[in-house]
């Protein structure tokens, strides 16, 4: 995972160097640690007039253990450390000259928000907004909010909007949580939505630093890379896992497995009976699967002119086929718990298109589908499916990538670096997290806000 | 010390693909492979940090440093450092034995779970000193004076720097098993083609039984081999008849290295347990122990074949039971050699053989080529000693688990002229 060029330019000399050839500097990022709080510094909580959420965001930072502030302090009084988060209720904005609200709210505060630091904008659902005028106004936050992903991310913050539907308010805490804390350290730019859920269907987790514990969860791909850092992660909070990766992956996937304590299961997820094997073991040795995280997932580049049928069907087969047929035995024999979550591993690829990947392209634009489509039937059973793209993660995969190609989705985000396989696992285990039950078939990249298909 | 005893389930097993001599596996010690073997058990059931009831292993060639070898294994692995291990040595009846030992003790009570099986390296071997040299050294510490150290100095001559590699001979016959059971086909009178079938249909079987993914959940890859090392699936009785025999002299020499297993490297273990202790864990018993028997025969004088135990000792473990011969769906009858499976089907058959030798009223009858190692055998697998009873024991297990009922017979030959053989059934 070495990045040799931040490195470079983050020693003194490059530096120095770097400034004066007008070269990027990524922002070196905080990241996840046990222990850590999550967020190190005040919270200002702010909102427009008529926005419904700021009483939930208040009680969820409170829940936090977040130092909450109604307005900021004069410059140079006890903000010594600058503001760690700025939190936005822009719900109440109904017309295209409201906006203005946020310019006033953010435009004098965000020089003040420290590195690493949190812009956080809650909004209503356009579709749910009372008027034409509203629902232009709520609209129009996206660009908004990615702008200001793109101007703070110099610095390692991002900025994400979250919309939350008329009966979701009281759901927003796992979703505050992550994306306060330095386990969404690479997720910038993003637009979350909360569902309306019943009360009952919100679980509190009773410790948040375990949220998984009690819970089994299949991970696809574990033998390496991104799956490996899912099963590690979702492990770290909990979590039974069940390592699932091709027979040839065996001796990798055991180790890991004898690493978190958990299982491995040797299966070809693309074999006639993936499906059928994989709920068999779900029945025999634990009854469910509370968490299914489909991950594996294949390259076989070439653009398409040259592209065999064998490149084309065995990339299909690995990344999507077998997503949706593993899903639909999971769900037809009812083997995914009440509460149980689906997480789709998709790719910004899958958004962007890319030259060269047709056929991966297709294939992870279709597992946007497929949580399109599961979404429903998961929220009949209190279940929840979604997705994550991963952009430019450092892995052997990505390290096997032409250089100039490899610097090239390095650089093109806000962050100007890549991200880690644990950026994805700690979005993965958001969405796997008890108290995420009304986040519902979102499909949230993990790119540093990548420019590709942005 | 009487009590009842309880059910004794085999939940599954582990290997690594067996390698050829001097393959995959020739920088591999028995413990790395050991280790390995256990280490995947260990992934496949979640016991991570488990104390189970004891681990009992083996090698057949084994260094003299290796004194404590399962333990060894056991440390390295994820498994509890609180198991107890220790090592079982029976040749090539070592996994099998190992694994009734275990089961013993689970039946009597003793131990809840355990873990049995065996490795062995050929190309690895231990390589000792000169026995001339051996005895000079030890003579040399027992002499006190200098003046009589340098006399023993003298006697040193450059012939004992020639190593004494480990041999495949019988001490007691100074004869290789090879040359033992080339022997004993001319007693018995098998063909060159019926142990050319025998081998080729190994190895389609053993390819077969790849292709459906059988070996998924029983097989773990090591150090970048994902299937044996010897398995030839394009294997025909015509190609095999091309070769050159090995073992036995004169034209009647049938038995060569197609139809006579390799030497071979690899590790096999097995996770056997009570009811209770696998339900607790929601572990399916894949079948279990029903009883084992072990024989011997006199083999120096020439009065047996050396690879004959098994044919005395599944006879006396029918009688136990009250079953036929024909009584089972599956017969595992390991191929050291060909001729070896088809001289036990022979005798089985014979009537004079099973009358005055068996003391039998009629022959104890024949078995159905079709449930004869239906997923290959030795031949193909390859036969690393010691690992070859866990192998057989988690495929037997596994065959009648996916058929859901019936029972399946075990028989191996080892040297020494001992057989060990056992008879599982379907959970």
């Amino acid at each position: 995972m070495s990045d040799r060029y931040q490195s470079l330019v983050s020693s003194p000399l490059g530096k120095a160097v770097g400034k004066r050839l007008g070269l990027p500097v990524p922002p070196r990022i905080r990241r996840h640690e046990p222990g850590m709080p999550v967020v190190a510094g005040p919270v200002l909580l702010g909102g427009a007039r008529g926005g419904g959420l700021r009483d939930a965001a208040e009680d969820a930072l409170r829940s936090i253990g977040a130092h909450v502030l109604a307005s900021a302090p004069d410059a140079g009084e006890d903000v010594r450390g600058g503001l760690a988060a700025l939190v936005y209720d822009a719900g109440g904005i109904d017309s295209s000259e409201r906006l203005r609200a946020v310019y006033d709210f953010f435009s004098p505060l965000l020089r003040r928000l420290e590195a690493n630091g949190r812009v956080i904008v809650l909004a209503g659902l356009p579709a749910e907004a009372g008027s034409a005028g509203a629902a232009v106004a709520q609209r129009a936050l996206e660009g908004f909010v990615r702008s200001v992903g793109k101007e703070v991310g110099a610095r390692g913050s991002t900025a994400q909007l979250v919309r939350v539907a008329n009966g979701g308010e009281r759901a927003i805490e796992s979703t505050l949580r992550f994306l306060l804390s330095a386990r969404s350290a690479y997720v910038s730019g993003q637009v979350i939505s909360i569902e309306a859920r019943d009360a009952e269907a919100i679980e509190t987790p009773g410790d948040w630093e375990q949220p998984l514990d009690g819970r089994v969860a299949a991970v696809t791909g574990a033998a390496r890379g991104i799956g490996e850092a899912i099963a590690e992660t979702l492990a770290r909070d909990g979590a039974e896992v069940v390592c699932v990766d091709v027979p040839a992956q065996g001796a990798a996937l055991s180790a890991v497995a004898n690493r978190i304590g958990g299982t491995a299961l040797q299966l070809d997820i693309t074999g006639a009976d993936a499906g059928p094997r994989l709920a068999d073991h779900a029945v025999h040795r634990h009854g469910r699967f509370d968490v299914v995280v489909h991950n594996a997932g294949i390259t076989r580049d070439r653009t398409l002119a040259r592209m065999s049928p064998q490149e084309w069907d065995s990339v299909i087969a690995v990344n999507l086929t077998s997503q949706e047929r593993i899903s639909a035995e999971l769900l037809d024999r009812d083997l995914l718990g009440a509460g149980g979550r689906i997480v789709c591993v998709s790719s910004v690829s899958g958004i962007a298109g890319n030259r060269g990947q047709a056929n991966y392209a297709t294939s992870k634009a279709g597992v946007i589908g497929l949580v399109e489509t599961l979404a429903g039937p998961a929220r009949e059973r209190g279940a929840t499916a979604n997705a994550v793209a991963p952009g430019f993660i450092e892995t052997a995969m990505t390290k096997a990538m032409p250089l100039g190609i490899r610097e090239a989705g390095r650089r093109m985000n806000s962050l100007a670096q890549g991200g880690h396989p644990a950026d994805v696992a700690e979005t993965v285990a958001w969405l796997a997290s008890p108290g995420s039950g009304a986040v519902n078939g979102n499909v949230v990249r993990v790119c540093g806000q990548a420019l590709l298909g942005a | 010390m009487a009590r009842d005893t309880s059910k004794v389930a085999v939940l599954g097993g582990n290997r690594i693909p067996f390698a050829r001599q001097n393959g995959s596996y020739a920088r591999a010690s028995n413990q790395d492979m050991l280790t390995a073997a256990l280490d995947g058990l260990v992934s496949r059931f979640a016991l991570g940090g488990e104390v189970l009831g004891e681990v009992a292993a083996g090698a057949v060639l084994k260094h003299s440093r290796d004194l404590n070898l399962t333990r060894e294994a056991l440390l390295g692995s994820a498994l509890s450092p609180r198991t107890p291990a220790y090592d079982v040595q029976q040749a090539c009846g070592t996994g099998l034995e190992a694994t009734l030992l275990v089961a013993n003790k689970i039946a009597l009570g003793q131990i809840e779970a355990g873990v049995a099986g065996g490795v062995d390296t050929t190309s690895d071997a231990p390589i000792e000193i000169n026995e001339d040299l051996r005895q000079l050294l030890l003579e040399a510490n027992r002499t006190r004076s200098t003046v009589g150290r340098l006399r023993l100095l003298g006697r040193l001559r450059p012939g004992q720097i020639v190593p004494a590699l480990p041999r495949n001979a019988e001490p007691r016959t100074g004869m290789s098993m090879g040359e033992h059971q080339a022997v004993s086909t001319r007693r018995w009178g098998i063909t060159r083609a019926e142990q050319d079938e025998i081998a080729a249909a190994s190895h389609q079987r053993l390819a077969a039984a790849y292709e459906r993914g059988f070996f998924d959940d029983l097989l773990t890859p090591y150090l970048g081999l994902e299937r044996d090392q010897n398995l030839r699936p394009d294997s025909t009785p015509q190609k095999l008849a091309k070769l050159r025999p090995v073992f036995g002299d004169g034209p009647e020499a049938t038995m060569t290295a197609g139809n006579s297993t390799p030497l071979t490297d690899g590790a096999a273990v097995v996770l056997l347990a009570s009811d209770r202790w696998a339900k607790e864990r929601s572990l399916p018993p894949l079948a279990y122990v029903v009883d084992a028997e072990t024989a011997a025969v006199d083999f120096t004088s020439g009065a047996d074949d050396l690879l004959g135990a098994p044919l005395y000792a599944v006879p006396r473990l029918l009688a136990r039971n009250r079953l036929a011969i024909g009584d089972f769906d599956f017969y595992e009858i390991h191929e050291a050699f060909a001729s070896q499976v088809a001289m036990t089907l022979k005798a089985w058959e014979d009537p004079a053989f099973c009358s005055e030798r068996l003391g039998l009223d009629e022959p104890l009858g024949s078995i159905d080529r079709e449930r004869l190692n239906v997923n290959g055998s030795s031949l193909a697998t390859g036969h690393p000693f010691a690992a070859t009873g866990g192998r057989i024991v988690a495929t037997l297990a596994k065959l009648l688990a996916e058929r859901g009922s019936g029972r399946g017979l075990i028989s191996i030959c080892a040297a020494g002229g001992q057989g060990v053989t056992a008879i599982l059934e379907a959970a």
